[in-house]
């Protein structure tokens, strides 16, 4: 089927339409970007809501119970499941949906899982291209479950309007919390799993953390949920309407997407640069004669960057 | 189209062993497949929703329960009835020989039995793709 049969299905609502699109728009980057282009006009709708924390901290659980109060208000609703992909064969086992399961029937729930394929910062390289087939599709709110992360997959923020950063008890103490990378990334806090013992000292320690900024515009929240038995998700979900309502109001949601509209923008400027760059030192080895003078002291690295940029008629920076 | 295969590794019905599926699953991924595992329980409505969404180019069913008869084709009628043509659909567990050729004629291209190396069915899956 052609692709602009494919976006007319999509758009009147066709779950097939959506699937085949997403399937193009992560595997053949021409395609994709004809696709792309096209849809633009009907992206942007979506609230886009992102679920990051460490493996097992029950972001699936906690993303299945999420739709099920988004869609009991009349929404629409997609997932992007995102899990790791082998370095060494490739393939990768996506069983996000094991928590998710009576939600493949819903009319208004789509749920697509992806392999990172050896794209790091806790997204794949085309989970944006996805999302923006969905947006299009007409989805109300669109959640991004990351992968499992560690400490500094970061690349969420790129593309989520609102972060919730799961957090569980019993992973190590409060210095944990004051370090650099996911902690920072939060606009809610949930600690999940609340029914375990050390919970609240793990939301204490978050809270501290929080209270320690004290440039910050806003405080995130910090909200106890027990995903597996459907506990406090009405407050996480509160708390997500309030953080769009002070996104809206301090003109941060237009701040923060134009923000990663210009990273979106300067990415593929690079990416382009790169095949040029790469076209004009792959070629015959056109670098061997400089490398032997880099290695007899003729020449030293950065003279030869500058010789090529000069032969490119660019200069750095 | 040089993309990973995607695969649905599904168990119908009321059967709580999932030991094969998960090995199957795993023998998959090793094989370079993206494999989309589901859990327990599912019914065949389930899985085609599951299939259409994820837009996946093997389904394979695991059952032992013995109501493979009705749940398979089940599966296969469902993809028909949503227009899915290029979707490849296989079968394996305790499955009786005097079924197959019955569960072939209902849409399901292979039937793997017990004792079946895994290598056999990924070069299946790999020969026998309809996209």
């Amino acid at each position: 089927m052609s692709y602009m049969k494919l976006i007319e299905n999509m758009l009147k609502g066709q779950k097939r339409a959506c699937g085949k699109l997403i399937t193009i728009v992560e595997n053949e980057p021409e395609e994709a970007e004809k696709i792309l282009r096209e849809i633009h006009q009907y992206t942007g709708k979506a609230h886009i809501i992102g679920i990051t924390g460490p493996p097992g901290a029950g972001k699936s659980t906690l993303t299945d119970k999420m739709v099920k109060a988004l869609i009991k208000e009349g929404n629409k609703v997609a997932v992007i499941a995102i899990d790791p992909t082998s370095p060494y064969t490739g393939g990768s086992i996506l069983g996000d949906r094991i928590r998710m399961q009576d939600l493949a029937l819903d009319p208004n729930v789509f749920i697509r899982s992806m392999g990172t394929r050896g794209h790091l910062g806790g997204l794949s390289k085309y989970t944006k291209n996805a999302l923006k087939v969905l947006d299009a599709a007409g989805y109300d709110y669109i959640i991004i479950e990351t992968v499992g992360v560690g400490q500094s997959e970061v690349d969420i923020v790129k593309i989520a309007d609102t972060i919730i950063m799961v957090m569980v008890p019993g992973l190590g103490d409060d210095i944990q919390s004051i370090k650099a990378g996911i902690m920072e990334i939060g606009d809610i806090f949930a600690v999940n799993k609340s029914d375990l013992f050390g919970a609240d000292r793990t939301a204490t320690e978050i809270n501290m953390m929080l209270d320690l900024s004290m440039d910050m515009e806003r405080r995130p929240p910090v909200v106890k949920v027990v995903a597996a038995k459907n506990e406090g998700i009405d407050d996480l979900i509160n708390e997500v309407r309030e953080h769009i309502n002070y996104l809206k109001k301090s003109g941060k949601f237009e701040e923060r997407r134009k923000n990663n509209l210009k990273l979106e923008v300067v990415e593929l400027i690079e990416e382009e640069l790169r095949k040029i760059v790469i076209s004009h030192t792959d070629k015959e080895s056109k670098l061997d004669g400089e490398v032997v003078d880099i290695l007899n002291k003729k020449k030293n690295v950065y003279e030869v960057r500058d010789e090529f940029l000069g032969k490119l008629n660019r200069s750095p920076n | 189209m040089n993309r990973p295969i995607r695969v649905l590794v599904a168990k119908p019905g009321l059967d709580g062993h999932d030991r094969g599926a998960k090995v199957i699953a795993r023998a998959l991924r090793d094989a370079g497949m993206e494999v989309i595992y589901t859990g327990l329980r599912q019914t065949p409505e389930q899985i085609v929703a599951t299939a259409i969404q994820e837009d996946v180019d093997v389904i394979g069913l695991s059952l032992l329960s013995g109501a493979h008869n009705y749940l398979f084709p089940r599966v296969a009628e469902l993809l028909k009835e949503e227009g899915v043509d290029d979707v490849l659909l296989i079968g394996g567990g305790v499955i009786p020989n005097e079924d197959i050729p019955g569960l072939k004629e209902a849409g399901i291209s292979e039937i793997f039995t017990p004792g079946t190396p895994t290598t056999e069915m990924i070069e299946y899956i790999k020969n026998n793709l309809k996209r």
